[in-house]
């Protein structure tokens, strides 16, 4: 089993390399195997990880926890891969019979996006395995700066402004987050002694005697400072900017893996903390910020004029959702923030996919020039359509699974207020997203804002395109109606293993 | 009634940690009114450069021969290969940074002030000791990451920003001197290749700005909003 996880640590970057070189399909063709057997290789970590610790190169660790998180990232490497062969193919057809210069220009543009794409899923890869808190802050540090390079590919005047605040606004957080992470080495370094490296299991086992107060100024910071990266409200800022401007398939990226990427920082975070503090110091904290980020992003969900910010607005709300279910800390509802990080996943990339496809066609992000689109998409209407249902935690799929669970979490917690406030602020998001879907899905062509604008013609603009929403959909249907054993083992051991310092 | 003040005489090795501490400190607060280019990137391998001292400072004091080696790569990556990178990558923009706060230096430097005051004084609260240097120098390293915010906040350029995100890490640096000396040498030299990847990625980027809006004034990204 180390084996594995050296190769899925190994392979990105290898491919990497290819891509450096290779014409634009060759790197199309690797990016997509790599992305697949990546996925296969998590799934088959994931029998060993529900029974014990796998550990590597003294720098490699995966617990549950890091192999639930793994494996959404390895899902949207593979989906997005295979949605970029279409995404990329549409853009070579373009420039196929024009200039040289064009296209040549275009080779470089291929040449970079699928450098930093594969760049960007290795950093995300990395983060939950490495065994060290100083390692993760600097794989975290690499997906943002390899990510704001990705933001600003498309060169425009709205991409280089979201990039450099994006930048900006998330290394000074992850500065923070340094800072949080010098105070916890602090912490520890009075038991486990001066000079120690910052691996995970001693630092877990020993939290119960780390003095209180620099494990309290750890916690915070890190809540803020990867709390930026997370999305989570006052630092949110950066997040509708980079997401609305980013090729498609980064924004499926950076919207279902990276925020949780970072919020799987925060947990390994609570974990220590709660050892430290017990639980009611941190739960209080992440309670505070996931309801203050629900309320922001279901308020913002309700006056949107972008498409793509507004699945943005709507990630801030999952990452509400998920602070508010770790606040509440019963073993039911920790499961569900555990399930929500995959079916967000995969239900977040399905959205943006779909909005991708529904961008092509229209020509524009803007809301209200797109209508009808149920008859122009014959796959991607409908699909785009479940995604929304499924953010929205519409049951069959996954997010209703995990919404309930945290939910039920929260009553049997006797969280009563706290509960009641995320169902009415769901539903209020809930509002906002289907509103806008069934306007742009629904709504007839003579209610367009600009009628004159020429018919868009029928049909998807790639198979490629619509091939990995229906992998995803496939994803939140079996998540939803009947998880394999095996993922609800690694989910309630993932969640004893959060709760394990709440005792 | 008898008043006694009993003053503490300060070690060689506390007095000199805690003069670097401030130096770093004060290079901080030349950043908020720096009017060129150059003179910034000039500032901030200064600042590296009392980071740098001070770790050779605690190794000399201290006796751990792994800070030696932490100063000399800190000054070669952050005094001198991060500065020529900055300086590389700008080359085509104009030397003149002036003018782009958006308040007055003096009322920069004011609110600067009663931020540093305000982080200072939160820290010493605390009551967090190390026995590898004085406690003042945490205070200052918390007011330096304080104040590096008000620079990205308050000054309207690129340059500035960038600088103040570099050194808000010269903070973290000085932190981690005071509490977190220890700390084993491979995760510094991480934390510093690291640093030094962030610096490409925000001078191409800085660069991209440049050529697309032929300023380094940040005041033209409002466009998105909502």
């Amino acid at each position: 089993m180390p084996v594995l996880m050296v190769l899925l640590v190994l392979l990105p970057l290898v491919t990497m390399l290819v891509c450096a070189r290779a014409p634009h399909r060759v790197a199309a063709a690797v990016t997509v195997l790599t992305g697949v057997t990546a996925f296969v290789l998590a799934v088959v970590l994931v029998p060993a990880g529900v029974d014990h610790t796998i550990t590597a190169v003294r720098y490699l660790r995966a617990d549950a926890l890091s192999l639930i998180f793994l494996l959404g990232t390895c899902l949207l490497y593979a989906v997005v891969a295979i949605y970029a062969v279409g995404y990329m193919a549409d853009e070579e057809r373009a420039v196929r019979s024009d200039t040289a210069e064009r296209q040549e220009i275009f080779a470089r543009y291929s040449r970079r996006f699928y450098l930093g794409l594969n760049a960007f899923a290795w950093s995300m890869i990395c983060a939950p395995l490495v065994n060290d808190l100083a390692l993760l802050w600097i794989a975290v540090e690499i997906t943002t700066v390899v990510s704001a390079l990705l933001v600003a590919l498309d060169n425009t005047e709205g991409a280089t402004e979201a990039a450099w605040k994006y930048v900006l606004i998330a290394s000074s957080g992850l500065g923070i987050a340094l800072l949080a992470t010098i105070f916890m080495y602090h912490a520890g370094s009075q038991v486990l002694g001066q000079s120690y490296s910052l691996a995970l299991d001693p630092l877990i086992h020993s939290s119960a005697q780390f003095p209180h107060t620099p494990v309290r100024l750890a916690f915070v910071l890190a809540v803020v400072g990867f709390g930026t990266k997370v999305g989570l409200f006052p630092v949110h800022t950066w997040l509708p900017d980079a997401h609305a401007e980013a090729p498609t398939p980064v924004s499926a990226l950076l919207s279902g893996s990276l925020l949780a990427v970072s919020f799987y920082a925060i947990l390994r975070y609570y974990q220590i903390s709660v050892g430290a503090l017990g639980p009611r110091f941190p739960q209080t904290i992440l309670l505070i910020f996931g309801v203050l980020s629900l309320l922001l992003a279901a308020l913002y969900l309700l006056e949107q004029r972008d498409i793509k910010r507004l699945l943005a607005y709507s990630s801030v709300e999952h990452m509400g959702i998920l602070a508010i279910g770790v606040s509440f800390g019963a073993p039911i509802a920790l499961s569900g923030v555990l399930l929500h990080v995959l079916a967000h996943a995969a239900a977040k990339a399905n959205a943006f996919m779909g909005a991708g496809v529904l961008v092509r066609k229209f020509g524009t992000k803007e809301l209200g020039r797109m209508a009808a689109g149920i008859g122009l998409l014959p796959w991607s209407g409908p699909l785009f359509l479940t995604a929304v249902l499924a953010l929205s935690a519409m049951p069959p799929f996954g997010l209703f699974r995990s919404e309930f669970q945290i939910v039920s979490g929260g009553f049997a917690d006797a969280r009563n207020a706290a509960a009641a406030a995320l169902v009415c602020l769901v539903t209020l998001a809930f509002l906002g997203l289907t509103l806008v879907t069934t306007r742009i899905l629904f709504r007839p062509r003579v209610e367009m804002s600009d009628v004159a604008a020429p018919m868009p013609t029928r049909g998807e603009p790639s198979r490629w395109m619509v091939t990995p929403v229906v992998v995803g959909l496939l994803v939140l249907l079996v998540l939803g109606l009947a998880p394999p054993s095996e993922l609800v083992d690694l989910l309630s051991r993932g969640a004893s293993e959060l709760a394990a310092g709440a005792r | 009634m008898f008043l006694a003040y009993n003053p503490s005489v300060p070690s060689v090795f506390s007095g000199t940690a805690s003069t670097i501490a401030l130096i770093v400190l004060l290079l901080e607060f030349g950043m908020l009114r720096q009017a060129l280019l150059r003179g910034q990137v000039r500032l901030y391998a200064g600042q590296s450069l009392a980071v740098s001292a001070l770790a050779a400072v605690v190794a000399f004091g201290h006796n751990v021969p792994e800070l030696y080696a932490l100063a000399v790569l800190s000054l070669l990556l952050k005094v001198i290969a991060v500065p020529l990178l900055v300086v590389g990558l700008l080359r085509e923009a104009p030397d003149e940074i002036a003018g782009s706060g958006a308040v007055s230096v003096a009322n920069a430097v004011l609110i600067s002030i009663a931020v540093a005051a305000f982080g200072f004084f939160a820290v010493g609260v605390l009551g967090i000791s190390s026995d590898v240097l004085p406690t003042v120098a945490l205070s200052l390293a918390m007011a330096v990451v304080l104040v590096a915010f008000i620079l990205m906040i308050l000054r309207r350029d690129v340059v500035s920003q960038a600088i103040g995100f570099f050194s808000l890490e010269n903070g973290a640096s000085l932190a981690s001197l005071v509490v977190a000396a220890g700390m084993p040498l491979i995760l510094e030299v991480a934390f510093l290749f690291d640093l030094l990847v962030a610096v490409v990625v925000f001078g191409l980027l800085a660069r991209t700005h440049h050529r697309r809006a032929q300023s380094l004034s940040t005041e033209t990204l409002d466009r998105l909003r909502g």
